[in-house]
């Protein structure tokens, strides 16, 4: 089995993301892999275990995303990859889908790809779909459960109404939630491994593509307003009768 | 303008934020409905009693059940031929795949979670709609435009109005051909023990860290620390349960209480959950982190309920109790059991 677990780097999400100046900022919180994609390598690294094989970690960024792929790394992936460019910063998820197809045909391909669920930053959550659409590959979106029979992956999607079993052809691009069970913590040895690694670098004349044009574009950065609002504290002698006056308090503003 | 309307259904069962969806649409001008799937009569006929002007229908074996790829090439194809300025869609699990592969075959983008729209003078050129939407988890939100067309977009329930229903109505029925590039099979399914649908709640109680600390309770023998936790945290949640149930709302709960175990990631609000906006939000034992407040901010009425008196929830809630919610929040739902004549 040829695993590609797709990642990507983001602010903490203790950070004290804020709009300022038109740009985002996060003070001096760390950068780190994307939450999501912690159960994402975690997906890959139980496939593996199971059936042999390899999990490559590939993520577009600035040279500081070499940390995250470190990460996956240091949880027992394989390899790493890095695609970063000059010409990626105003990148799309339709663009980024691009640019990972177009890495994953020069890695030589594989069997799946495993993506979080959404990015931390973004949150669209497009960019698993797009890339398996980019592809032509089934998409497996939101799996909780997967398990890999000769040629074919079933998973099971966790969705709104409840959990759906999935059938597809490998190769597949499949999407993971949490129920895929906590990612591992870095082992000692896998740290030492990590940071003695040597990441490739490529570009994007290196992956044979070139950067299009974003189709969606940011025009306005705002910070959400946060007004206070005036509180009005519900006291009494007992539970029941603080109870019965937020009662009264609820009923009145007719919104049950 | 013609916007296309995704209805996105399960089993027959329509995602609200649908037609919410359509009367957005409205708002710009023609609204074309697209009801894939077989046996959609009904929903046919809710499509034009909620103000759709043409229905076109795709009622194919193929596309029984879900399944993104198919379901893609055929929204594609229609919206090759028919040309719409405007896709919307209600933001599900499925319409996030579905839009996202669509918007790889059309060459356009995809706004997901769009709580605003502003129209320029000209809604002839796509890169007049302006979307606002949430990004860093609500922390920050930006305005965006689609240079593609047509502009796709998804919308969380209860951003905008949902239009009134007038029984009777009807419009164009259109018939169209499915694509049955099916890549995948579905093989089975089960409903889950607790639906939670927190974007379509009208009211939503939700458990913090709080709900798990009630040292009164004795968790039962040959528990350790951790299960000891959990244990005490599901018998707060009971009674958060029980005081949303009798208010026809949903469960919610907050990062700490997913992290701990205490409820599944559904019922997770802000953060890397949801964001969500019913009438009534009741917070219990939730001391309000940024992540969370944002989450839950634009309810209509929040009440917090909180044994500290300087939780920050305090500042964005209409009404607080600082007390023990193992008190209190039973004791309303006997109140409101009463009040509401239940």
């Amino acid at each position: 089995m040829k695993i590609i677990a797709c990642i990507k780097q983001v602010p903490d999400s203790e950070a004290k993301v804020k709009a300022e100046d038109g740009k985002v900022t996060w003070g001096d919180a760390p950068l780190v892999i994307n939450p999501f994609d912690e159960y994402a390598v975690e997906g890959a690294l139980q496939q593996k275990e199971a059936l042999g094989g390899t999990v490559t970690a590939l993520c577009i960024g600035p040279e500081s995303a070499r940390d995250a792929l470190k990460h996956a790394l240091a949880m027992g992936a394989d390899d790493a990859v890095l695609v970063s460019d000059a010409a990626l910063t105003e990148l799309d998820t339709v663009g980024a889908a691009r640019v990972l197809a177009a890495a994953i045909n020069k890695i030589g391909g594989a069997d799946m790809i495993v993506f979080g669920r959404q990015t931390l930053d973004n949150g669209a959550g497009l960019t698993p779909a797009q890339t398996a659409r980019v592809l032509g590959w089934p998409m497996l979106g939101l799996a909780g459960q997967i398990k890999v029979d000769g040629g074919s992956v079933t998973v099971e999607r966790v969705i709104e109404e409840g959990r759906q079993t999935v059938n597809a052809k490998l190769p597949a691009v499949l999407s993971v939630v949490q129920s895929i069970g906590e990612p591992r913590y870095p082992s000692f040895m896998g740290i030492r491994k990590a940071s003695k690694a040597t990441i490739p670098v490529w570009s994007l004349t290196d992956v044979n593509t070139a950067a299009s044009a974003p189709i969606i574009s940011r025009v306005e950065l705002m910070n959400p307003p946060m007004q206070e609002k005036e509180v009005e504290m519900i006291t009494g002698e007992s539970p029941a009768e603080i109870a019965d006056k937020l009662a009264d308090k609820i009923l009145a503003e007719k919104v049950l | 303008m013609k916007t296309f309307v995704y209805i996105d259904h399960f089993k027959g069962e329509v995602q609200p934020a649908s037609w919410e969806a359509l009367g957005l649409a409205k708002s710009f001008g023609t609204a074309v409905v697209l009801v894939f799937g077989t046996g959609t009569d009904e929903i046919t006929k809710a499509a034009f009693e909620y103000g759709a002007d043409e229905v076109i229908v795709v009622d194919d074996s193929a596309l029984t059940d879900y399944r993104a790829e198919p379901y893609a090439s055929t929204l594609s194809a229609l919206a090759s031929s028919s040309t719409p300025d405007l896709i919307l869609f209600p933001a599900t699990a499925r319409t996030r795949e579905l839009a996202a592969m669509s918007a790889v075959d059309l060459n356009t983008g995809v706004l997901t979670d769009v709580a605003k729209f502003e129209m320029n003078s000209d809604p002839s050129t796509a890169l007049r709609m302006v979307a606002t939407r949430p990004i860093y988890e609500g922390k920050v939100l930006e305005k965006t435009v689609c240079s593609g067309k047509p502009v796709m977009a998804t919308i969380p329930g209860r951003a905008f109005p949902k239009p009134e229903r007038v029984a009777g109505k009807t419009g164009t029925l259109t018939k169209a051909a499915a694509k049955t590039d099916a890549l995948t099979t579905v093989q089975g399914y089960s409903a889950s023990e607790s639906a939670v649908n927190l974007g379509d709640a009208g009211v939503i109680v939700s458990g913090g860290r709080g709900v798990s600390n009630n040292p009164s309770l004795t968790p039962p023998a040959g528990m350790d620390e951790k299960q000891a936790e959990i244990w005490r945290a599901q018998q707060g949640f009971a009674l958060i349960t029980d005081l949303a149930v009798l208010l026809g709302g949903a469960v919610g709960a907050s990062r700490a209480a997913v992290d701990g175990g205490y409820v599944t990631y559904a019922h997770q609000v802000g953060q890397t959950g949801k964001v969500v906006a019913p009438d009534l939000y009741i917070a219990c034992g939730i001391s309000g982190a940024i992540q969370h407040l944002v989450g839950m901010r634009n309810s209509k009425v929040i009440v917090a309920i909180n044994k500290d008196a300087d939780a920050p929830v305090f500042k964005q809630a209409r009404y607080g109790v600082v007390g023990d919610l193992f008190q209190i929040i039973p004791a309303l739902t006997e109140a409101m059991k009463k009040k509401l004549g239940k």
